[in-house]
């Protein structure tokens, strides 16, 4: 979430608007744009690719600015020793950020080129034009390409960026704006090597972790290597120990995985950790997270505050709740993967982590080495939607790759550990009171939001944060993870304060102290139960207001954004004229994600009879400007399902001492029998680009919840809305 | 350890790989194969990433063993495309539609919407979703991947035209 991303502009020019700031840090033209291979253009950026489709919109920004046809154009992977570094990609702001500063470079590229050109033509540049990379003058072509004046002069592209120059006008895009096949499909779907998992080095070896049977199990003995042998050990495998940290590494992934098994029985375990050294507090008890996240020893600290004491005085009806989400699994379609090789003191990880820089950062911090021993190679790996086991699994294979004599090591974890020890998302517990004024105006609010930190990525404060790291000789588990400023856009506090017009207002955040399971960032971070606790409440304030859902939110929403994809919603899912049928319900959930970006609004249509099903969902976004409709429209799909999951089915179950949900047995997800209809609808607007890959999650999960209180006339406040919870929120009345 | 030489026919082709039986057929594949479509996922047959055909019929490779595969054809989603090297309908039906996020699952969702093409040329929607069951997918593009299935059996029943690589997708506005 936090990257080095920011910092001035590039020095020298102290007037007039800023450069974007990741441009501005990373300022040298060449490092973005490369016109060395004839006929072809290689944009480079700090934003990794992993399904989201942002190398297709960064290659449509690309050849838009350049104009140059959208073919010509390459994404080079991210490589710590080579591309600009641009933080994490996370927080839905890859468009904003990396096409703003890749729009500016190519855009001072063509500049720089085209002056180039006036200069060898004796012309002036203003009477140039580019057409497909060909440089065009008043007379028609001049026989100039940018590849030949680059050819002429490699250099002409080693410069600072200069002050900003002004961009294309979207109201003119022939390539951004319209939406372009993504460019990685055609290999995925025809099974071509498309991911981390399919690199095969020269001289690669294999190799596995094992990992301890708890979270706190310390490593007691492993018998010799003849009795390993003898328990069936493949001949040339290599036993790794270093402290708790036990892993195998061996020539072919079959005996790697044997290996594997082997040394798993024959090691031993203790409870508890090495005596002196620090451990994880014991895992709370799974069915009661309420009370583990109100009793757990927490910071606490102001969100917002809005105080009205007048207008609070005037509330007549009051709202009172609780709402909790569970841990939630990542639960990527792959395990996580990495290679990692050793040449003397330098080391050389393929990564599929969304944070090639900080990894770099985090694995030296580990080692005790400089960072420039250390060289990141991003390559694609499964969805991601947040921290999940990557960075790990880098970890893990540089720690391998050690005892390999200079051989690459790839490292796959198995779906067990993926799903029991990659870094989850926390649970949560939210209580809101709201007050309601006799004319029915929501008056006085007050939230408050437990939870453990959601930033808990490599290097977030200070600490490597790398599983193995805690596992070595002398290491610890990191510390409880930090959660951002608590400014109701970070953290859990995301979306914590509700975009409505309410004069008296008092928002809390409690960060836990204690952190008994790792919890890191996952996708739209605590706006899933803010906006799903915030629109269930609102939901209930209408009621007691007499007023339809969608009528009482647009009477407290001034800005006419926010009004517009209600409305649209709405509209889409015909909901003033929505049937009513027994056992289904409809609902609606509306969120402006982290307070300041996207707008979404969400209608659902929810069935109840002997299990909770999603029919169809309606989402309307306004993301600003667009780059790629269908790039859009995909992620609102794809984060609608997900958050449908969440919502319906899914909770990290574990003992008092480890993760328990480590099969897609234990830990559901949502099947295509249960997948709802989604229709989308994209706003126009020449507003700055928002991010649309996380604005879906908290109206979705809202309009179910809404949805599901119509369906069955009782209100189920803790995720997921399971049969059970419904059964036991009729129970309780 | 018991190695032996199995026979296996992969794609139309046959093979002589010396290995344990009980080697998973997905690690002979990716492995001793070099092929990469068949994914990793779960190692127990639960998630679909891995599925090939098996004498016409989509199943996981992960938890099969390569001896069991051998005297009966094995097709991975690399041996779908046509005499001419063209991409079976169903895989153009995927381009078409832009059918996926990552496209970890996308191997295996096309094996089993083959397999029930095969079986049943003009399915709706109830059918596809069946046949897909055992497919799991983790970014949310199970309607895309529905419409592509849809839309590779409307291609087929009129035999088959040309694919529009993801031209379909293309025409999308924003709404006003």
């Amino acid at each position: 979430m936090t990257g080095p991303a920011g910092g001035p502009a590039a020095s020298g020019h102290p007037a007039g608007p800023a450069l974007p700031p990741t441009l501005a840090a990373n300022p040298r033209l060449s490092a973005w744009v490369d016109l060395s291979a004839a006929g072809a253009v290689t944009v480079s950026t700090g934003k990794v690719e992993y399904g989201q489709g942002i190398w297709t919109a960064l290659a449509q920004v690309a050849a838009e600015e350049l104009e140059v046809g959208l073919d010509r154009v390459t994404v080079a992977p991210v490589r710590t020793d080579r591309s600009p570094d641009e933080g994490i990609t996370s927080g839905s702001r890859s468009v904003e950020e990396s096409g703003a500063a890749l729009r500016q470079a190519c855009a001072q590229a063509r500049m720089a080129l085209l002056a180039a050109a006036a200069r060898r033509l004796g012309a002036d540049p203003a009477s140039l034009r580019v057409a497909d990379g060909r440089i065009v003058g008043p007379g028609g072509p001049t026989g100039l390409t940018y590849w030949t004046l680059v050819a002429a002069d490699p250099a002409v592209l080693d410069r600072d960026a200069g002050p900003p120059v002004p961009a294309s006008d979207p109201r003119r895009w022939s390539v951004a704006g319209r939406s372009a096949p993504r460019r990685d499909l055609p290999a995925k779907v025809t099974g071509r090597p498309a991911f981390l998992h399919d690199l095969a080095l020269p001289g690669m070896r294999h190799g596995r972790v094992v990992r301890p049977p708890a979270v706190n199990a310390r490593l007691a003995g492993l018998p010799d290597a003849a009795a390993l042998a003898r328990a069936g050990l493949p001949p040339g495998t290599a036993v790794v120990r270093d402290g708790s940290f036990l892993g195998v590494v061996a020539e072919a992934e079959r005996d790697a995985v044997r290996a594997a098994g082997v040394v798993r029985r024959a090691a031993s375990w203790l409870a508890g950790p090495e005596p002196g050294l620090g451990a994880l507090p014991p895992l709370p008890d799974c069915d009661d997270l309420a009370a583990f996240l109100r009793s757990a020893p927490a910071e606490e600290s102001t969100v917002a505050r809005r105080a009205d004491q007048a207008a609070a005085s005037r509330a007549v009806r009051t709202v009172a709740a609780e709402f909790t989400r569970p841990y939630l699994a990542h639960a990527s379609m792959a395990p996580s993967c990495a290679i990692a090789r050793w040449d003397g003191e330098q080391v050389t990880v393929w990564s599929h982590s969304q944070g090639p820089f900080a990894l770099r950062g985090a694995i030296a911090a580990a080692l005790g080495i400089a960072p420039g021993q250390v060289t990141v190679c991003h390559a694609e790996g499964a969805g991601a939607y947040g921290h999940n086991g990557a960075d790990d699994a880098a970890f893990d294979a540089v720690l391998l790759a050690r005892a390999a004599g200079g051989r690459p090591v790839r490292v796959l974890w198995s779906r067990e550990d993926e799903l029991g020890w990659a870094p989850l998302g926390p649970a949560m517990l939210a209580r809101i009171e709201a007050g309601l004024s006799p004319e029915g105006r929501i008056v006085t609010w007050r939230q408050d939001v437990w939870s453990n930190g959601f930033i808990g990525r490599p290097g977030s404060g200070g600490h490597p944060r790398l599983l193995a790291a805690a596992h070595v000789a002398g290491g610890e588990p990191a510390p409880p993870a930090p959660d951002g400023p608590p400014t109701g856009a970070m953290g859990s506090t995301r979306n914590a304060v509700p975009g409505y017009d309410i004069p008296d207002l008092l928002v809390r955040r409690h960060r836990l102290l204690a952190m008994p399971l790792r919890t890191s960032s996952l996708r739209s971070l605590g706006a899933f139960l803010n906006v799903f606790a915030i629109e269930s409440v609102i939901d209930e304030l209408a009621a007691a207001a007499g007023a339809d859902p969608v009528a009482f939110r647009l009477a407290h929403l001034s800005d006419p954004r926010a009004a517009r994809v209600l409305r649209e919603a709405a509209r889409l899912a015909g909901w003033d004229a929505r049937p009513r049928a027994d056992g289904t319900g409809w609902g609606v959930g509306y969120a402006r994600y982290k307070g300041l970006a996207g707008y979404c609004a969400a209608v659902a249509e929810v069935e109840a009879h002997s299990s909770v099903r999603v029919r169809r969902l309606w989402v309307a976004a306004d993301v600003g400007k667009v780059i790629s409709p269908d790039g859009v429209a995909n992620q609102l799909e794809g984060g609608a399902i997900q958050s449908a999951s969440w919502a319906l089915k899914e909770r990290v179950r574990f003992s008092r001492s480890a993760v328990t949900s480590v099969t897609w047995d234990d830990y559901p997800i949502l099947r295509f029998s249960e997948v709802p209809r989604v229709q989308v609808a994209i706003m126009e607007s020449e507003e700055p680009e928002a991010g649309a890959g996380e604005v879906a999650q908290g109206p979705v999960a809202a309009a179910i919840g809404n949805a599901l209180a119509d369906a069955v006339g009782v209100r189920v406040r803790d995720l997921p809305l399971t049969r059970e919870q419904v059964a036991r929120a009729i129970e309780r009345g | 350890m018991d190695e032996q030489d199995l026979r296996l026919t992969v794609n139309g082709a046959g093979y002589a790989v010396r290995c344990d039986p009980a080697t998973p057929l997905l690690d002979v594949l990716r492995h001793d194969l070099g092929l990469a479509g068949p994914r990793f996922g779960c190692g127990q047959g639960l998630c679909g990433a891995c599925f090939v055909l098996i004498d016409g019929r989509a199943r996981s490779s992960c938890d099969l063993p390569a001896g069991a595969a051998q005297g009966h054809a094995v097709t991975t989603v690399e041996g779908l495309a046509g005499r001419d090297g063209a991409p079976h309908p169903v895989q153009r039906a995927f381009l078409d539609e832009q059918a996926a996020q990552c496209g970890y699952c996308t191997s295996g969702m096309i094996i089993s919407a083959v397999a029930l093409l095969a079986a049943d040329p003009s399915p709706g929607e109830e059918q596809v979703r069946a046949a897909l069951e055992q497919n799991l997918c983790r970014c949310g593009a199970h309607q895309r991947i529905i419409a592509a299935v849809l839309a590779a059996a409307r291609r087929m029943a009129c035999g088959d035209p040309p694919g529009r690589d993801g031209r379909a997708r293309q025409d999308r506005q924003a709404a006003p």
